[in-house]
């Protein structure tokens, strides 16, 4: 059985300016067990999809099911499957942090789990923060409340919505220690972030959206290995010719150019030097699931419906 | 606890916490109007031979105290995490519609005895009240805070802004609550007013609950509990419907 599997899911807004298609017929499974990786552009339909999933929004068409059970037909079940750490950073003012996790443990049915919050608190770096009050926290500390509250009835699936979006290394480091230790235990983790880097060495799979619609749906594994094989990575004073400037992903003075071989890297180095420019701390590296992603983002103006099924890829 | 039994503890707990606000300002807000309106008209006004202004007045000001407060619980805890975002969590959890309803209701229900019992407690001392018939009171009390911790919980969903929830607190429930015969007698009105005031749902609380004590009313308490059923029933379900749809709270 699936963990989640979204069929044929539709969102459609209406607005002033008439209908937004949040969402278009977007299908995908994720398998028990599985790390997953959604990722997509700010208003690619993440969050939506992810809030039709947590039955904070409703799919105009279209399925949603976490471990079989319909999350409308059978929110109930659906619910306690799932643990979700919305984006937003909220909090309840009223409440220290144990009693804020007592309470949405009480939510869920979950009585006498003082054990299990225990041990949040301790894994989560919390436990000197138990009888704080919420407001006194800092942003990390209430994002890190947020994970423990998603997480206090034991959910087999959890979702994490952009979760490390503006906080410091240390929660990242100790996140992603915990979260990757419950995926080793068997629990199905869905992760949405911009920080690419993460998605790559965390999860075995990835989708992308962009503008609602599914472009791509593979292991990372082979993803990266679709990508043009190398980058070549370079600094450079001055505005680079116009044909290597359509071709470059230029962050400041750093100019990263995709090539597939010898002859295209002394091509583009030719190119520059021809320019009048001068290219320092040369270096050639393998294309990371950036280059991926923009490369997706950038190809697929049409919707890549053609996707490799709706079956978890790969055996996973 | 079950989930539903949880909000409803959370719920009260959330009042319980700012109490000072809560409970203890209401009920000063109570003795004030008793201080003022009792000592202005004691000699003025007569309502019922056998009961001084100051007796006729405390029940009304009880029963104002338990409906308007059992209406600000839900209304403000709904608005109030429907802005600050905190009512994910509740959204996240596997409650039906009717948990939210029962826990959201039931701790408007406690908020609105709880102010009441404080009002009654500081302005009985002001004149000697009979309790004719106890359970008379106890009904009209529990009933009319339900009715309005319902309707609390229809304006909190209904609410986008604080603005708004004001709005509904100021020109529906203050207005009704004033006119329904707190501070006078409706036979002392003209007749049209008369007619006015028996539209109004909130008549039949004030001299419904103030029977209980006295064994003197405007109209037969047997149609104010009727009337009150009625609007339970009705406002009820549509707080129940709104929940049940997931009305603009659920997208």
């Amino acid at each position: 059985m699936s963990a989640i599997s979204f069929q044929s899911v539709s969102k459609t807004y209406r607005s002033a300016r008439g209908e937004v298609h949040a969402l278009h017929e977007v299908s995908f499974d994720i398998a028990e067990g599985e790390f997953f990786g959604l990722l997509g552009p700010n208003g690619a339909g993440k969050t939506t999809l992810i809030s039709i999933l947590a039955g904070l929004a409703r799919a105009t068409s279209g399925r949603v099911t976490v471990l079989g059970h319909d999350v409308r037909a059978d929110y109930a079940q659906a619910r306690r499957s799932l643990g979700v750490v919305p984006q937003e950073l909220v909090f309840d003012p009223f409440f220290s942090v144990r009693e804020a996790l007592r309470i949405q443990s009480g939510y869920f049915g979950v009585r006498n789990n003082e054990a299990w919050i225990d041990e949040l608190l301790q894994s989560l770096g919390l436990a000197d923060k138990a009888h704080a009050n919420m407001r006194q926290l800092s942003g990390g500390m209430k994002r890190r409340v947020l994970v423990a509250q998603a997480l206090v009835h034991r959910p087999p699936v959890i979702v994490l919505d952009e979760p490390t979006a503006g906080v410091d290394v240390e929660l990242r480091q100790t996140l992603w220690q915990f979260i990757a230790r419950l995926n080793r235990e068997g629990h199905t983790v869905l992760l949405t972030t911009h920080y690419l880097e993460e998605a790559e060495a965390l999860c075995s799979r990835i989708a992308m959206l962009k503008l609602g619609r599914l472009v791509a749906l593979e292991r990372t594994s082979d993803l990266l290995r679709q990508a043009s094989s190398n980058v070549l990575r370079f600094k450079v004073d001055g505005a680079l010719p116009a044909a290597l400037a359509a071709l470059a992903r230029v962050t400041g003075r750093v100019v990263q150019l995709p090539a597939h071989d010898a002859a295209e890297i002394e091509r583009h180095l030719a190119a520059v030097r021809a320019a009048g420019l001068h290219a320092e701390d040369v270096e050639i590296r393998k294309a990371d699931l950036e280059d991926v992603f923009l490369d997706v983002m950038a190809t697929h103006g049409a919707p890549l419906q053609a996707v490799k099924g709706v079956s978890p890829g790969g055996g996973a | 606890m079950s989930g539903w039994q949880t909000l409803f503890y959370k719920e009260v707990l959330r009042f319980w916490k700012v109490a000072f606000q809560t409970v203890a300002a209401p009920v000063l807000t109570g003795v004030l109007y008793m201080l003022i309106f009792g000592h202005v008209l004691e000699d003025h006004v007569r309502v019922y031979d056998s009961i001084s202004y100051t007796a006729f007045l405390v029940p009304g000001l009880v029963m104002m105290s338990v409906l308007q407060n059992a209406f600000a619980n839900s209304s403000s805890s709904l608005i109030q995490s429907k802005i600050m975002g905190n009512l994910v969590f509740i959204l996240l959890a596997p409650l039906s519609h009717w948990s939210w309803f029962f826990a959201y209701v039931g701790s408007s229900v406690v908020r609105g005895l709880a102010v009441g019992l404080g009002v009654f407690a500081v302005t009985a001392w002001f004149a000697d009240i009979p309790f004719a018939h106890p359970l008379w009171i106890a009904a009209f009390a529990v009933l009319g805070a339900a009715l309005l911790g319902s309707l609390g919980v229809i304006a909190g969903l209904w609410a986008d802004k604080f603005d708004q929830m004001a709005a509904f607190q100021n020109f529906v429930i203050m207005p009704m609550t004033f006119l329904s015969g707190v501070f006078y007698s409706i036979h002392s009105l003209p007749a049209f007013w008369q007619g006015v005031s028996h539209l109004n749902p909130f008549f039949y609380m004030i001299d419904g609950f103030r029977y209980g004590f006295f064994g003197l009313s405007d109209v037969s308490p047997w149609v104010s509990l009727s009337v009150l059923l009625v609007a339970l029933a009705a406002v009820a379900g549509l707080a129940v419907h709104l929940l049940r749809i997931g009305y603009k709270i659920r997208g």
